[in-house]
């Protein structure tokens, strides 16, 4: 009790002092000073903060940072927690709730409002990301300009992180020719029993791309995902479609050889069945990605977008990468040749530009789904 | 008068009992029930009952009232004969006891661990079926029923047969050998002494024994989604559904509508079992 509330009266101490003597240096406009507490809240860039070395300054500082919702096992953030603890020592990171999901990281927000234990910044599914936006604080990381248009919002309210492509992961020992080459393979009668969804497209946000991919596949639209509805119909009246939901255990034990899947989800099969591959079809590309933010009300602003512009480093996209998540600079990585060519080549293979869902074409897939999918697998 | 008058405490031993049930039964059933008849904005409507003349909660009314019915007379059947061969057999004997306790870890085996067990056997391809499908019997050359109803029926019955062995033994117990000598000395036949002294005791404590069996399977959820996970075939699953969706077909309302028309079925039922648990108890005494 006593050692307790000495070395948090301590820490304390060490913190006014940090401050104080970053306070100190501020006027002076040397490159290394830290920018203030009030500007780091509001700086919209590293050199709103004044550059790069500033907002280092201004986040050893504030000498924390808090994370949530991040799985050590999920897109490789043990190793990215690790990588910038190691680069910037004297910043603690606390991750709260490793198992939450997106819906829980904006509840922190809110609930938690200013206090010091409330989450810095988020990394969370899209639908959250649009519908709350009102909680961030609009930053650009220096690499800003290789995110593509379509993927972040203008002013910096969310920016896409890491994502992969809609898959149709399969057993090449348990399917017809040991390959699939196109989404018509599927109708073949060597699929019966054979292919399944992970979830029902009505709840899960990774079956509605799945049945979203095949329909662009059979030609439908973002807008339209009526073919692709028709499609799982005939599929589930050829007897090929299986009703349950893909899981590891299902995937291994043999009863769902062929799954559309998140390519980076599927990809993970491959540890338990040796002959698991995945093939992404050239021309129904769709993208999924999960974004970052800044909290508006983060308690640590400044290690905030510290952390931002650590993700979005190459170093930061490479540790996604080996976590066979795509990093969204991943193209232009590619171009300047810093992108980890081991990890890169172990990623399945996609030739061609993917799509993305917006927000109105997802409410258009869910709505259309909602009356019609029950019926078309019965 | 005043000092004759006595503080009773008798109640004060049922306040853990009430507390408990309070807390996990009346107090989520008045949720449901307010939540019931709240639209998103939180005032008073009647549009989530709406909802449940929507086809496909029709559709998992239908599903879950005839699946639940289904398996509860055909695990009630079942089980009373095995549960006859056990009361006439030896009290003390070695399948007596071993049915039992057997049948009181049956009872209580379901949800997904039961669901995976019938995939990993029967299922397209479990063992079970891969044998049977090399030694000429296909049993799915007409379709994957056991991703069906049918199919949820068979992984039912896992748990029901078990459960009517259990609730039904007691009651054939009951049955004293010495009316069946009765009636045979009075020149009755078997068919006599069933239809008029044994067959009327039973009647009721098997009719009620099915109904308990109608609602362990209308409530069961964990199972039926392992097993069909598409298109929420009953009536829990579009409650889940309806909660969690992910991609945003968020109605918390109407969820709470679909709870309590559950709870309005199985309070019928429940109100039959207990009626038809009267008869038959002064009958048996």
């Amino acid at each position: 009790m006593k050692l307790g509330s000495l070395s948090r009266r301590l820490g304390v101490a060490v913190v006014a002092f940090v401050l104080l003597a970053a306070c100190g240096s501020a006027p002076s406009g040397n490159s290394s000073s830290a920018c203030s507490e009030s500007t780091a809240k509001t700086a919209t860039s590293a050199s709103a903060c004044g550059g790069m070395s500033a907002l280092v300054a201004a986040a050893n500082a504030e000498g924390k940072l808090n994370v949530i919702a991040l799985p050590p096992d999920w897109a490789n953030y043990g190793a990215i927690i690790s990588g910038f603890q190691a680069k910037y020592p004297s910043i603690k990171i606390t991750s709260d709730n490793p198992n939450g999901s997106s819906q829980d990281e904006v509840d922190a927000v809110t609930h938690l409002g200013t206090s010091s234990r409330a989450p810095d910044v988020l990394d969370i599914g899209m639908a959250v990301a649009l519908a709350n936006t009102s909680l961030f604080a609009p930053y650009k990381v220096a690499t800003w300009g290789d995110i593509l248009d379509s993927q972040k919002e203008p002013t910096g309210l969310w920016f896409q992180d890491y994502g992969g492509f809609m898959s149709i992961g399969y057993d090449s020992s348990k399917v017809p020719g040991g390959t699939i080459s196109s989404v018509d393979d599927l109708m073949g009668s060597g699929f019966k029993g054979k292919v399944a969804l992970n979830g029902d497209p009505t709840k899960a946000n990774a079956a509605l791309n799945g049945v979203m991919m095949i329909n662009l596949a059979k030609g439908g639209s973002l807008d339209d995902i009526s073919k692709g509805v028709d499609f799982f119909h005939q599929l589930r009246q050829a007897k090929n479609f299986v009703p349950i939901q893909a899981t590891t255990a299902t995937v291994k034990n043999g009863t769902t050889p062929v799954v559309l899947d998140w390519d980076y989800l599927s990809a993970a099969h491959g540890k338990d069945v040796s002959t698991w591959k995945v093939f992404v079809p050239s021309n129904a590309i769709l993208g999924g990605y999960y974004a970052q933010a800044v909290s508006k009300t983060a308690p640590h602003p400044a290690a905030a977008r510290l952390w931002e512009e650590y993700l979005y480093s190459d170093e930061g996209q490479n540790l996604w990468l080996k976590g066979l998540a795509r990093p969204v600079r991943q193209a232009a990585m590619q171009q300047s040749g810093k992108i980890d060519a081991a990890a890169a080549a172990a990623l399945p293979p996609v030739n061609g530009t993917p799509v993305f869902l917006s927000a109105d074409q997802a409410t258009a897939a869910k709505t259309y789904l909602s009356t019609h999918w029950a019926a078309a697998i019965a | 008068m005043l000092g004759g008058r006595r503080l009773r405490l008798d109640w004060v031993g049922t306040v853990p009992f009430l507390a408990y049930v309070g807390v996990f039964l009346f107090v989520p059933t008045v949720i449901i029930a307010v939540g019931a008849f709240l639209d998103d904005g939180g005032s008073f409507s009647l549009s989530n009952f709406a909802g449940l003349f929507q086809s496909d909660v029709v559709t998992a009314t239908v599903n879950t009232v005839l699946l639940s019915a289904v398996t509860a007379v055909i695990g009630a059947v079942l089980g009373a004969l095995l549960a006859y061969a056990i009361a006439t057999g030896n009290p003390d004997g070695v399948f007596r006891r071993a049915v039992v306790s057997a049948s009181g870890v049956l009872a209580q085996f379901g949800g997904v661990t039961l669901a995976f067990a019938f995939i990993a056997t029967i299922g397209p391809a479990g063992f079970v079926y891969l044998f049977a499908q090399q030694h000429g019997l296909d049993f799915y050359a007409n379709g994957y029923w056991i991703y069906d109803l049918r199919g949820l029926a068979l992984v039912y019955l896992y748990f029901q047969i078990p459960l009517m062995v259990l609730v039904f033994l007691p009651a054939l117990d009951g049955i004293k050998p010495q009316w069946r000598e009765a009636a045979e000395s009075l020149g009755g036949r078997t068919w006599h002494y069933w239809r008029y002294v044994a067959g009327p005791l039973l009647l009721p404590s098997f009719l009620g024994a099915t109904l308990l069996l109608f609602a362990n399977s209308f409530s069961a959820y964990a199972t039926a989604n392992a097993l069909i996970n598409q298109g929420n075939p009953v009536l829990a699953q579009q409650i889940s559904g309806f909660i969690s969706s992910e991609v945003g077909l968020h109605k918390p309302g109407l969820a709470n509508a679909i709870a309590l028309e559950m709870i309005a079925i199985v309070v019928v039922a429940t109100v039959l079992y207990s009626l038809l648990q009267r008869r038959s108890s002064r009958w048996l005494q």
